[in-house]
């Protein structure tokens, strides 16, 4: 016979038990976010510095071995062009592989738009990488544990675990996500984890002339991306979409996707 | 009651259990829950090894200094002081060895094109860099006919 | 070449990696699954409901929810590109992923609907096998059959009156239970798309229930389009065999009757579905207009422009609306009534197509463009798969799953047993 107690338990048990993969009720998920023991790796982009030479994207592809050829890219640069009659034009061609050397727009299917230099009201450009988001609805979705966080905050992909289903490509709002033509497996930045996990700079930040990129450790204190970012005025792509992204960006305009 | 109607049930208890050996042979033992939670921590632990022995292909400034001091130094002298040398040197992966006893040096006009086609972006560092317009500027000739990356005055048009 | 890039003209402004990753594939999953919880769906109101209307055309559908249960999880294996570790969705599910939840429930399913199966079929298993058995010298086709039919029975072989009493009972809570089921396994390949909180044409909780009240809808058709077929098959049958003077248990008139009743009365829950599925539809449409959040824009030109016709013309209009006429209009006929299901199952069709390929038909940057250019002519496997080839491969094998089960479960016959 089971008591009435004892069916109100099973009762809290089994909703509890239910709701952890909601996060509802998973006290491990919420501390391990605040875990301050080991690093917590974030990015620092200045789109003041950035010039769109594109050379992080040709060392990013070296590095992490994807095809040159290959019309995908771990990073990339966007250029923003907003006129004065306030039309925004923007593009990046073959993900600024080889920089930005023409002052014409990329619409696609071959087709160009020229810039009126003269009626540029403002330009720049913009580094894109994986967010390495707090809550990677990436991670969320992927039905068979192939992608997930490690402690120091890194989304990785397991190439021998991935079925390929595509699903975290199709989560992901920022887009950093693909299938990688050889291993066909999803694929997505991973702030160069053997690099940083050696000591090393990621390669798009040793890359980088301009100091335009840079990772830092938020859990310490003495970091100097720490204290910009924690003293400084910065912002993240896409708040809205409640991921906490991880990426912090100085001089980030409305017009940014 | 018949007791037959549980053979259906029988055998769905048995094709779990076959699904169950199954998974305990195929699935690592390394696998489970780790340090961020069953939402974003369920994985192969040993997954995170594999990345970390990713092999490393660009190796800094410093380590090509170590043995070639002299262009360090003349670089850091120089406005491109700031561009690492693997940028048009290639990486440094396996050099100096067998293999790679020299590496492939880019000295395509594309390449310094990457910064130097000047555009007035207003609010971009582009627009500080000294640039020039591809098109008007000596167009169809090697960058490096006349300029020294190392020193990119105009030291070799005189 | 990247996967998806064959297929994928991108226009305007988009982010490097975008493609339509999702191809026809992913458009047959949906339509599929919906087939098979629509089938069982009709099956159960008889079962359950005891709608007596409903028996001829409740087996049937009950074998075709079987064979489509087979075929569905034949799209999402093709589009896996590592489709040889398709298992690992059971050996390490991932429940937060909609796709792992949706592993477990589509298991359930099928066992629930395979030991209905059983149920209603075990004298037929036992009657065979016992009549196999009794046959001198088999041949080798016989002794196949007597080893199938003999583990069909799973070794009961009690077919006494009380036997057969609870069977029937069995089969009406299975069928109970099958209900919400065939309802959840479809609300989840709705929730796959209605939480993909980064895909502004997806994002909506009215997802699932859109997606179940369509597939209703598209099993109640197919099952009455084959019940025609299958029922003009045997008219066929029964002229040709009058012409041979061999002796036949139907008579025409008996065949006709009874087609055109059961074809009247299941247009009804078709016609009651169809009018939730197409209100859901619509009240989302206005929603989204009404609130114009910030993708409204974008949305706005891939609904009302880009993918008019497909939405406006083809769904709506041609497989919606006037499928809703026809079937209103008094003195229903067989052959409209084809007309109307084939225009129903369209209209389906192009919904699923209008949500996967319209969802990838706008860039994250809410400001580029999409073109998916199906596959016509394969020029490797990948093109063949993701293309029209691949989508007909998908959309035949329930088809023959259903002959190749027909002839172990006769599906329309006058002797009762069981169901």
């Amino acid at each position: 016979m089971i008591t009435r107690r004892d069916f109100l338990r099973y009762v809290v048990i089994g909703t509890a038990g239910a709701a952890a993969p909601l996060g509802l009720a998973n006290p491990a998920g919420v501390l391990a976010g605040k875990d301050l023991t080991g690093p917590r790796w974030v990015f620092l982009l200045d789109t003041f510095k950035c010039v769109g030479c594109g050379l992080c994207v040709k060392a990013c592809k070296t590095e992490n071995e994807i095809p040159y050829e290959a019309n995908v890219s771990r990073t990339w640069v966007e250029r923003y062009v907003i006129m004065k009659d306030g039309t925004v034009l923007a593009d990046t061609p073959k993900a600024a592989r080889d920089g930005f050397t023409r002052n014409v727009i990329d619409l696609g299917q071959g087709k160009t738009q020229a810039i009126v230099t003269e009626d540029i009201a403002k330009a720049f450009f913009v580094p894109k990488l994986c967010n390495q988001c707090e809550n990677p609805p990436c991670v969320q979705v992927c039905p068979v544990g192939a992608t997930y966080q490690t402690k120091d905050g890194v989304v990785l992909v397991d190439r021998k675990w991935c079925i390929g289903c595509g699903y975290c490509i199709m989560a992901c709002p920022y887009g950093v996500r693909f299938f990688h033509p050889v291993s066909h497996t999803a694929e997505k930045c991973n702030f160069c984890y053997h690099r940083i996990s050696a000591g090393l700079k990621p390669a798009c930040e040793l890359a980088c002339p301009f100091g335009a990129r840079r990772i830092g450790d938020i859990n310490d204190p003495d970091d100097e991306v720490t204290r910009i970012i924690k003293d400084g005025r910065v912002s993240v792509l896409r708040a809205e979409y409640g991921t906490n992204p991880r990426n912090y960006y100085i001089g980030l305009s409305e017009e940014v996707r | 009651m018949k007791l037959h109607v549980l053979r259906p049930l029988v055998t769905v208890i048995g094709i779990v259990s076959i699904i169950l050996v199954a998974r305990a042979l195929v699935v690592p033992d390394d696998f489970g829950v780790h340090e961020r939670g069953y939402m974003y921590g369920w994985h192969r632990k040993g997954n995170e090894e594999d990345w970390k022995k990713f092999k490393i292909k660009y190796r800094g400034a410093e380590y090509c200094g170590n043995c070639h001091e002299k262009k360090y130094q003349t670089i850091q002298r120089s406005p491109h002081a700031i561009i690492t040398c693997e940028n048009c040197h290639g990486p440094a992966i396996d050099h100096p060895s067998e293999d790679r006893p020299k590496l492939d040096i880019n000295k395509e006009r594309a390449h310094c094109l990457r910064c130097h086609t000047y555009f007035n972006y207003p609010t971009s560092g582009r627009r500080l860099i000294r640039g020039i317009d591809p098109e008007g500027h000596n167009s169809g000739i090697e960058c490096v006919m006349c300029h020294n990356p190392h020193s990119p005055g105009l030291g070799r048009a005189k | 070449m990247v996967h998806g890039e064959v297929w994928t003209l991108k226009e305007l402004f988009l982010f490097p990696n975008e493609y339509i990753y999702w191809s026809v594939q992913i458009v047959m999953y949906p339509f599929l699954t919906g087939l098979v919880a629509g089938a069982f769906v009709l099956s159960s109101l008889y079962h359950v409901f005891g709608v007596k209307e409903l028996k001829n055309i409740a087996r049937f559908s009950l074998v075709f929810s079987f064979a489509l249960l087979f075929a569905a999880p034949m799209p999402l294996v093709l589009h896996l590109l590592q489709p040889h570790r398709g298992a690992y969705v059971f050996f390490t599910p991932h429940f937060t992923s909609a796709i792992a939840a949706f592993g477990i429930v589509f298991f359930t399913y099928g066992a629930i609907v395979a030991s209905e199966i059983w149920f209603v079929y075990r004298k037929h298993f036992v009657d065979t096998a016992l009549r196999l058995r009794e046959i001198q010298d088999k041949t080798i086709w016989q002794w196949i059959s007597y080893l199938i039919f003999c583990s069909l029975t799973l070794g009961s072989y009690d077919v006494s009156e009380e036997a057969m009493k609870t069977d029937k009972k069995a089969i009406k809570v299975l069928a109970g239970v099958g209900i919400p089921v065939a309802a959840f396994l479809h609300g989840y390949a709705g929730f796959i798309f209605g939480s993909v909180k980064a895909n502004a044409l997806w994002m909506t909780p009215l997802m699932p229930v859109i997606f179940i009240m369509s597939a209703i809808v598209s099993g109640i058709a197919l099952c009455m389009l084959t019940y025609i077929v299958f029922l003009e098959f045997k008219k066929y049958r029964l002229t040709r065999a009058r012409a041979a003077q061999t002796p036949n248990t139907y008579t025409m008139e008996e065949i006709k009757g009874a087609e055109l009743n059961v074809i009247k009365m299941t247009s009804k829950y078709l016609l009651l579905f169809l009018v939730f599925a197409i209100s859901l539809e619509l009240l989302d449409l206005v929603f989204r207009g009404y609130t114009a959040v910030k993708s409204w824009d974008i949305l706005k030109s891939v609904i009302y422009e880009r993918d008019f016709v497909n939405i406006f013309i083809v769904q709506y209009g041609l497989g919606n609306a006037l499928p809703l006429i026809l079937f209103l209009i008094p003195g229903l006929t067989i052959r409209r009534a084809v007309v109307g299901l084939l225009l129903v199952l369209m209209g389906v069709f192009m919904m699923r197509w209008n949500v996967v390929i319209g969802g990838q038909a706008f860039s994250l940057t809410l400001s580029g463009y999409m073109h998916y250019a199906l596959p016509i002519i394969p020029t490797d496997y990948e093109t063949f798969k993701e293309g029209i080839g691949g989508a007909l491969l998908v959309m035949g094998l329930p088809f023959g799953l259903f002959w190749l089960f027909i002839k172990m479960f006769p599906v329309h016959g006058r002797t009762e047993e069981g169901g």
